[in-house]
């Protein structure tokens, strides 16, 4: 059974003999079980939205496919680009006619356990939130009556839906819950990180530990990276130089949301460069550089920032700390888009 | 001797007005433990408390939390504040209140306050 709910990888729905029998070792290792540092094996989705296979592989085509959008050249992997983390590798996301939005591309990888989604938080779900980009002018640019008129024409997909929402028809509500099943498969993997957790000693160099240490301990990182998906729910000012953007104030107008964004997941962070909700920082040392001392902008600087004057080692420790949570790479196959 | 009495007196009164205040209006004290608003170690969802209680919002987490409510009830920010230390508000009026944080959206409670 529990090897049946768990979606580790690709998006494959069932695993393979062997992927069955390490997790039986594992469960049986209470101390693991319990370790808020290692991925909960049960993704969350919605009673209405159970994922299946035929749900998973109906969203990863409509994922794929930019005939979901205005121009037909745009498709949420353009900017959630699966070779590059998940993200674009870009300060800011690109979209319809090439021009720049206001900000980074996240990755999609451990959304599904988000409670809130976007940099301001303004979506609470997954299905809420797959419906927002395809309309949006700056991003894909398409009318959603037109694209379910005409995603009904085409007949590989209207069998897709009906294999995958019996009786539900071609619909804004199916086409939203597809697409967030099979955002719900794209999970962080195991990485060096997750075999010391679990008992490895050599999984990971000494740095790495030294990194940990330093995280949890002395560089405060845990006051908002926290748990396995290092994220806190949450939203805080961290102090960039030049941010304008108002970002969690514009939807709650309390004063410390001032130029406060979610806390982003370090889950393969090494593969998501640039950094930050603008873009800002190149390198994870750039990042490192910034918190130890103390953000630039103070006006509105979030209290749990402060000055941390770390050395060059310690520096380099917390860097190689956040380079062994990358995963094993997922082999994801790119799906035959139906005609 | 004349001081005296009038400092005498003025006890008086401020003791007076300290037990009047402390038989009409009472204290609670709601705190902050893993992101949950809890009242004696438990999770509370709903707190009810007359007009003119105070509640006294006591983080026991090791990061900052933000205590506030835009209800119409009562209007208030606390700002944020650290582990250990604690700030109050006055319910003056009867009504609901939605209590979050700010920081952490998750967290929510409410307070009802009747007559
Ligand atoms: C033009 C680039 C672009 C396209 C196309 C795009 N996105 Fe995004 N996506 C972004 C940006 C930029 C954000 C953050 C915006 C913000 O927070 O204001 C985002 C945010 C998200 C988030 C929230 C992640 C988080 O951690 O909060 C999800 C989920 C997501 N997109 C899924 C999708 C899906 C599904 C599609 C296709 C239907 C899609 N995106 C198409 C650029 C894009
Ligand atoms: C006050 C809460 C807080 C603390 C403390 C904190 N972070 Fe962050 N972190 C955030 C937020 C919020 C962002 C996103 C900020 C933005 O884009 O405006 C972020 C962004 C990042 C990013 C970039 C992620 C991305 O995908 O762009 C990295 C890497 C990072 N933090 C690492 C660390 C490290 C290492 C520490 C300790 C030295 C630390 N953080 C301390 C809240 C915090
Ligand atoms: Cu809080």
């Amino acid at each position: 059974m529990k090897c049946l709910k768990n979606m580790r990888g690709s998006g494959r729905m069932v695993l393979t003999a062997l992927g069955c029998a390490a997790l039986v070792v594992l469960s049986a290792n209470a101390k693991v079980d319990n370790d808020p540092y290692l991925r909960p094996e049960m993704v969350p989705a919605p009673a209405d939205n159970a994922p299946n296979e035929a749900r998973v592989e109906l969203g990863k085509a409509l994922f794929f496919d930019p005939r979901l959008s205005g121009s037909k050249w745009i498709s949420c992997a353009t900017c959630h680009n699966p070779a590059l983390g998940w993200s674009d590798g870009l300060p800011k996301g690109i979209g319809e006619g090439m021009k720049e939005l206001g900000r980074a591309t996240p990755t999609i990888l451990n959304t599904a356990y988000n409670k809130l989604q976007m940099w301001d938080g303004r979506f609470r779900s997954l299905e809420e939130q797959a419906l927002g980009p395809i309309q949006a002018n700056v991003e894909m640019h398409k009318d959603m009556k037109a694209l379910i008129a005409e995603l009904k024409k085409i007949s590989g997909y209207s069998e897709m839906f009906e294999k995958a929402y019996p009786g539900e028809g071609v619909s804004e509500k199916t086409l939203a819950k597809a697409i967030a099943s099979f955002e719900r498969t794209v999970v962080s993997t195991e990485s060096a990180f997750d075999r010391w957790r679990m008992g490895d000693d050599h999984a990971v160099a000494d740095e790495v530990k030294r990194g940990f240490s330093l995280f949890e301990g002395k560089a405060n990182c845990s006051r908002c990276h926290q748990g396995f998906n290092f994220v806190d729910d949450g939203f805080h000012n961290i102090g960039l130089k030049g941010n304008t953007d108002q970002g969690r104030f514009a939807k709650v107008p309390v004063k410390v949301l001032k130029g406060a964004f979610k806390t982003p997941t370090l889950r393969d962070i090494e593969l998501t460069a640039p950094y930050m909700h603008n873009g800002a920082y190149k390198t994870l040392e750039e990042v490192v550089d910034h918190y130890s001392r103390g953000g630039d902008m103070k006006e509105g600087l979030d209290p749990n920032i402060e000055a941390l004057n770390l050395s060059k080692q310690e520096k380099s420790d917390l860097v190689a700390f956040m380079k062994s949570l990358t995963g094993k790479p997922m082999d994801i196959t790119v799906p035959h888009l139906p005609n | 001797m004349k001081i005296k009495t009038k400092i005498a007196a003025l006890t008086g009164i401020v003791s007076a007005l300290l037990i009047c205040s402390a038989v009409q209006a009472s204290e609670y004290e709601i705190t902050q433990e893993h992101k949950t608003f809890k009242q004696n170690g438990e999770k509370v969802e709903r707190l009810q408390v007359k007009v003119g209680d105070t509640v006294a919002f006591r983080n026991g987490d090791r990061f900052f939390h933000n205590i506030y409510s835009l209800s119409d009830t009562k209007n208030f920010d606390l700002g944020s504040y650290r582990k250990g230390t604690a700030r109050s508000v006055t319910f003056d009026k009867v009504g609901l209140a939605e209590i979050e944080c700010a920081i952490h959206p998750e967290m929510y409670m409410e307070v009802e306050v009747i007559r």
